[in-house]
């Protein structure tokens, strides 16, 4: 019988399947490990990205004509606005915005009337409050065409699309944050973070739960290899992350309507990649925390930053300079520039292969880490 | 080769000394009992001799490879049972079974494991989880697996604590066995009698090897004298005697009172005053490893203040 030193299959398929036993024993976080990212699907997927209707707005107008009239009926018949306050000056509209009373100001200007009877080009202006971009987008994309619609049904006209664009502009102003995330960014964002979470923060108690139970002793006391055992404990993980990414990509395709436009393989590829790089992650962390606190603890002081600085939350370029790089040394920003790209704009492997690469030497350098990191004693 | 052959081992933790310069030879087929007080250092010392802990100084041999550098091999053909239960409450006793064949490299699996359960009398509850074991069956449990894959050496850590009386005579009776074999054991016990079945006995305490050799050695050397006091009204003799000049232990056994010392002279003396009264007799017993131990541990108490 040969011993190998690093690795032997018996010795790793031993690990393997104690690590599959026991995980299919612990019915909660079993539970947790499909459930988990298909609540957080829905529920972040709803609250972030669904098309919030009946907004409050504000409507600035001097005159009371008929078509202002017109107008704000079309708007509120579209179920996205709620006009709340009518004002006359463009100062008083401000406050209210700003104390965050009104989403969108609908500006008419007082010689609208004037100009739609003369047939010139009129305009109304419209400002929505872009601190959480996705709230106004739906608002704001249906806009123009109802508008100008309501407008050409006012002058009994029946209104055919080019006639209504010369006859009315629509400035939208978006404040706060005008550069707006397209909402198709969050659900393929989601997938990124979902797996962030739930993986990392699995596989960092690996160790550190059997240290607890006091079970280290005797693993270390049997002929195991550190690498044998990195393998056994992650792995498992690994397949649960594959579930994962099947469960979250049906269902976001299902409840959410995503445009799939690249290449089913190389999203695989890359959230495949992403994965065994979070899970040898949470491995590392566990070879670093005493505790299961710990674990937990150092899991989400990597998991706040990877949201707030992958370009998840905020656009990755309008971060500053600094944020910008500390941003880099996360997978996520890596993975959320090969998942958009491939999802929404059908990149080709070329043109992701350099990201794909980042992501690979996450997994070399984490299980570098790791294997240093690993005691093979109990000092 | 002698099985261990380890000099000079030292552990710290902080400021602590944990194990102080404990050397130790032990023949092959040797049965070796590791005696002291809780607290003493014996956990310590074996965890460094299996490779769980690297010794600050000091080192050695155990089964002819170096303690430090080839951890690995040692772990191979030792087997350990750690003091606390440390296999998978979670898996099932057959599970646990397997899993350690597999490591181990057994084959075929299922027939080691097969035999391993009925040796030990657990086949009809071979899928019960290890959690729900009672504390005794545990230890059964773990000592069986630990001695699967041969083991050319036991380390034993109190593997008996909590087993009754017949699973531990079966115990002591398989160890024999096997040692006839060729099995090298050291085992940590805080029993006496299990003492009393090793071939040879190591005393350890604040970390130093006070006494080592076969119990009557170990005995004969603390010099001790012990007289056995019997008669009425011993009870409300006890502080009295404890007071004698010459007197170190006093402690009631039954009917009778076992007194001893470590200076016969002063001793035998003292206690004619006592022989005098109507009823009373006093007579030479024999010097038990308990009264030898509760000399040591009171002597060390005393040097610690
Ligand atoms: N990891 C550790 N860190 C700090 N101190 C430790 C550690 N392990 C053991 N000790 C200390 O070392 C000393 C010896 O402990 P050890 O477990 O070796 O004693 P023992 O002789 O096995 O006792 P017992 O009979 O109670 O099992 C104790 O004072 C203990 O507190
Ligand atoms: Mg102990």
């Amino acid at each position: 019988m040969s011993h190998s030193r690093f690795l032997s299959l018996s010795r790793f398929r031993a690990l393997l399947i104690k690590e599959f036993i026991q995980m299919r024993r612990d019915r909660i976080t079993f539970a947790m490990m499909l459930a988990v990212p298909l609540m957080q699907l829905v529920l972040f997927g709803y609250a972030i990205n669904s098309d919030p209707k009946y907004l409050p707005a504000a409507l600035v107008t001097t005159s009371q004509d008929h078509y202002t009239r017109a107008m704000v009926s079309a708007l509120e018949m579209t179920d996205y606005y709620r006009f709340e306050h009518v004002v006359g000056s463009v100062r008083e509209a401000e406050a209210l915005m700003a104390r965050g009373d009104v989403v969108f100001v609908v500006t008419i200007p007082s010689d609208f009337a004037r100009k739609v009877d003369r047939g010139e080009r009129a305009q109304i202006l419209i400002e929505a409050d872009a601190t959480d971009p996705s709230v106004a987008s739906g608002a704001i994309s249906t806009l123009s065409t109802v508008a100008s619609r309501a407008l050409l049904r006012e002058r009994g006209i029946t209104p055919t699309e080019a006639e209504a664009n010369r006859q009315l502009e629509v400035v939208v102003h978006r404040r706060y944050n005008p550069e707006g995330i397209s909402h198709y960014n969050i659900v393929p964002g989601l997938l990124g973070v979902i797996l962030t979470m739930t993986m990392v923060m699995m596989t960092s108690i690996a160790l550190t739960r059997e240290r607890e139970r006091g079970t280290m002793e005797n693993l270390l006391a049997m002929p195991a290899s550190p690498l044998e055992i990195m393998l056994g404990k992650i792995l498992p993980y690994f397949v649960v992350g594959a579930v994962q990414v099947a469960v979250v990509l049906i269902a976001s395709s299902l409840l959410f309507d995503i445009p799939f436009v690249g290449r089913m393989w190389l999203l695989l590829l890359a959230v495949l990649i992403f994965v065994m790089a979070l899970v040898l992650l949470g491995y590392t962390i566990s070879t670093v925390a005493n505790t299961q606190m710990q674990a937990l603890q150092l899991t989400f002081f990597f998991f706040l930053p990877s949201i707030l600085l992958s370009g998840f939350m905020f656009p990755f370029r309008g971060m500053p300079f600094w944020a910008q790089w500390v941003g880099e040394i996360f997978p996520l920003t890596h993975f959320l520039r090969v998942v958009r790209a491939v999802m929404l704009k059908g990149a080709d492997m070329p043109a992701v292969a350099f990201e794909i690469a980042v992501l690979a030497g996450f997994i070399l350098a984490y299980a570098a880490i790791a294997l240093t990191r690993f005691r093979r004693t109990l000092d | 080769m002698h099985a261990i052959d380890v000099h000079g081992l030292v552990k710290r933790f902080g400021e602590k000394t944990v194990v102080d310069h404990v050397s130790m030879m032990v023949e092959q087929g040797e049965i070796v009992g590791f005696l002291g007080p809780n607290g003493s250092g014996k956990t310590t010392t074996i965890r460094i001799m299996c490779g769980l802990l690297t010794p600050d100084e000091g080192g050695g041999r155990v089964l002819g490879y170096d303690l430090v550098t080839e951890a690995l091999k040692i772990k191979r053909e030792v087997g350990y049972m750690t003091q606390r239960f440390s296999f998978y409450e979670d898996l099932t006793i057959a599970e646990n079974l397997e899993f350690v064949a597999r490591l181990y490299e057994l084959r075929p699996v299922r027939e080691h494991v097969d035999r391993t359960l009925e040796d030990l009398g657990l086949t009809s509850r071979r899928n019960q989880l290890a959690g729900t074991l009672s504390g005794g069956w545990k230890q059964r449990l773990a000592l069986a697996a630990c001695i699967m894959h041969k083991p050319k050496l036991l380390l034993l850590d109190e593997p008996t604590a909590g087993v009754d009386p017949k699973a531990r005579r079966d115990f002591w009776d398989e160890i024999h066995r096997l040692a006839a074999e060729g099995l090298t054991v050291l085992v940590s016990t805080h029993y006496m009698d299990e003492a009393e079945r090793c071939h040879r006995i190591s005393y350890i305490s604040y970390g130093k090897l006070l006494a080592t050799g076969t119990v009557s050695g170990v005995v004969r050397e603390a010099g001790l004298v012990t007289f056995v006091v019997e008669g009425p009204g011993l009870e409300r003799m006890v502080s009295e005697i404890a007071r004698l000049p010459g007197v170190e232990q006093v402690a009631p056994f039954g009917a009778t009172l076992h007194v001893v010392g470590s200076d016969e002279k002063l001793l035998s003396d003292s206690l004619a005053v006592i022989a005098s009264r109507p009823g009373v007799t006093v007579t030479r017993g024999d010097t038990s490893l308990e009264d030898v131990f509760i000399q040591f541990m009171s002597k060390a108490q005393d040097n610690m203040a």
